[in-house]
């Protein structure tokens, strides 16, 4: 049974772990760094080893192929080139109208691509981290996004990677607007531990009409996440507090679940 | 246990850590990453002393920590007082036996993710829990309880093969030999 030195390990270990669980948040994030950089090493001989049935791949890719996928991307890079130019007569004119009625300039995105280096190994958590920190001009609060749509934000920085809290987690709110005739605006929660492909949309009036298939953007409100990024699209709704609120679940647009690249947003 | 094998069990913790943390694992296919270090700690608590189990629940919480969006230290005291529960019983465990290993197994990864979530909730951390995360927690434990036998395997044979056995001397004498008949 316990003997003394039973205790002694006991009071030991449980004097170490209260004492770092007691440190300043500041001390803790430098901790968190020094330990999580032992693992960096590792990290980029994975990415090596991740890349090369890739370069092998490359490498033997027939001919017919290769010329199939320039010719693809450049009849994409065409209409790409023709859409920019199309942007920016509107942008321009967007811009004459906003001088006339004296609103405020909006000012253009400025986007990095970041590689997923790691998933939180924790299943209470919904969080990645992204090869990109301090010294890339990375801050707290920045959104990330993929092509398809928001996929989170920065919530701890280090010198070369940060920590990005995904839609999902608890600890990632997005205020957002659904796109039909009212502008119904609610706030984008986790929806279950289990499936993040789906996020609930929370705090919506009662009397909102919502109908599966409508989308659903950022709206701008709270300061962190620009106006119109797309979050999702409305799956089902169903009243909620005695017809007093509304909620939906959103099916996501960004597939959270194999995240590979990510763009961050900087402001 | 000797030192070369306690050194390749804090090796397997960091390189459990970091696959949790890189590799995509069961996450994909059954909704929940297995946590080896409890089928590790169970392990070291069979064989080791107090000291090397204290080192593994330091380490492997710290490291499990610092990947994650855990408080710094929480996986600690869930880790170590599984392993101490285990190291104090550990005479009357048939540790040779696969089934023993499972069940312990089974039994140490269902504690240590509890462990981790009370404390954390009893912080008022919000966490991501509904009733899928009973289904996440079935699949660590189960997924711990198959790794555990492995782990042993593993370990018992990186024993027999890189580790030096002690030369032990026959009781047999020959000068004390007892010759019968006449010679």
């Amino acid at each position: 049974m316990f003997k003394q030195k039973h205790f002694l390990a006991l009071g030991a270990v449980t004097l170490a772990a209260l004492l770092l669980l007691s440190l300043p948040a500041r001390v803790t994030a430098r901790l968190k760094l020094a330990v999580g950089s032992l693992f960096m090493p590792l990290s980029s001989l994975a990415a090596t080893a991740e890349q090369l049935p890739a370069d092998v791949a490359d490498n033997v890719l027939p001919r017919r192929e290769l010329l199939q996928e320039i010719g693809r991307l450049q009849r994409e890079n065409q209409e790409l080139k023709v859409q920019a130019l199309q942007n920016t007569t509107i942008g321009l004119e967007n811009e004459q109208l906003r001088n006339q009625l004296r609103w405020q300039h909006t000012v253009p995105w400025k986007i990095k691509l970041a590689n997923v280096v790691m998933r939180d190994p924790a299943n209470w958590w919904r969080t990645i981290e992204i090869d990109l920190g301090r010294e890339q001009g990375v801050t707290n609060n920045l959104p990330v996004l993929t092509s398809e749509g928001l996929v989170g934000r920065v919530s701890a920085v280090w010198p070369t990677h940060s920590q990005v809290v995904l839609i999902g987690d608890p600890n990632c709110r997005v205020s957002a607007l659904v796109n039909n005739p009212a502008q119904d605006v609610g706030v984008v929660n986790a929806a279950g531990a289990l499936d993040n492909t789906l996020a609930n949309l929370t705090y919506l009036s009662g009397s909102a009409v919502l109908k599966p298939g409508q989308e659903v953007v950022t709206s701008g409100l709270g300061n962190v996440f620009p106006k119109g990024l797309p979050i999702g699209r409305i799956v089902d709704s169903q009243q909620v507090e005695f017809g007093l609120a509304t909620e939906a679940r959103i099916k996501l647009g960004a597939n959270l679940g194999s995240l590979e690249q990510v763009w961050v947003l900087f402001r | 246990m000797s030192s070369q094998n306690i050194i390749m069990v804090y090796v397997a913790a960091f390189l459990a850590v970091f696959g949790e943390a890189s590799l995509p694992g069961l996450r994909t296919t059954l909704g929940a990453q297995v946590d080896l270090l409890p089928a590790l700690m169970v392990y070291t608590a069979m064989h080791a002393g107090l000291a090397n189990l204290s080192v593994l629940a330091v380490l492997g919480g710290l490291g499990f920590d610092a990947l994650s969006a855990n408080p710094l230290g929480i996986s600690i005291l869930p880790l170590f007082l599984t392993g101490l529960a285990i190291f104090t019983q550990r005479d009357l465990i048939l540790r040779d036996l696969p089934f023993a290993q499972f069940v312990i197994g089974a039994g140490a990864s269902a504690v240590v993710p509890l462990g981790q979530v009370l404390m954390m909730l009893s912080a008022g951390k919000p966490l991501l829990l509904d009733w899928g995360s009973l289904w996440q927690w079935a699949v660590m434990i189960a997924g711990g309880a198959i790794a555990t036998p492995v782990v042993f395997a593993v370990f018992n044979w990186f024993d027999r093969v890189f580790g030096y056995k002690l030369h032990t001397e026959s009781s047999f004498r020959p000068d004390r030999e007892i010759r019968r008949g006449r010679s």
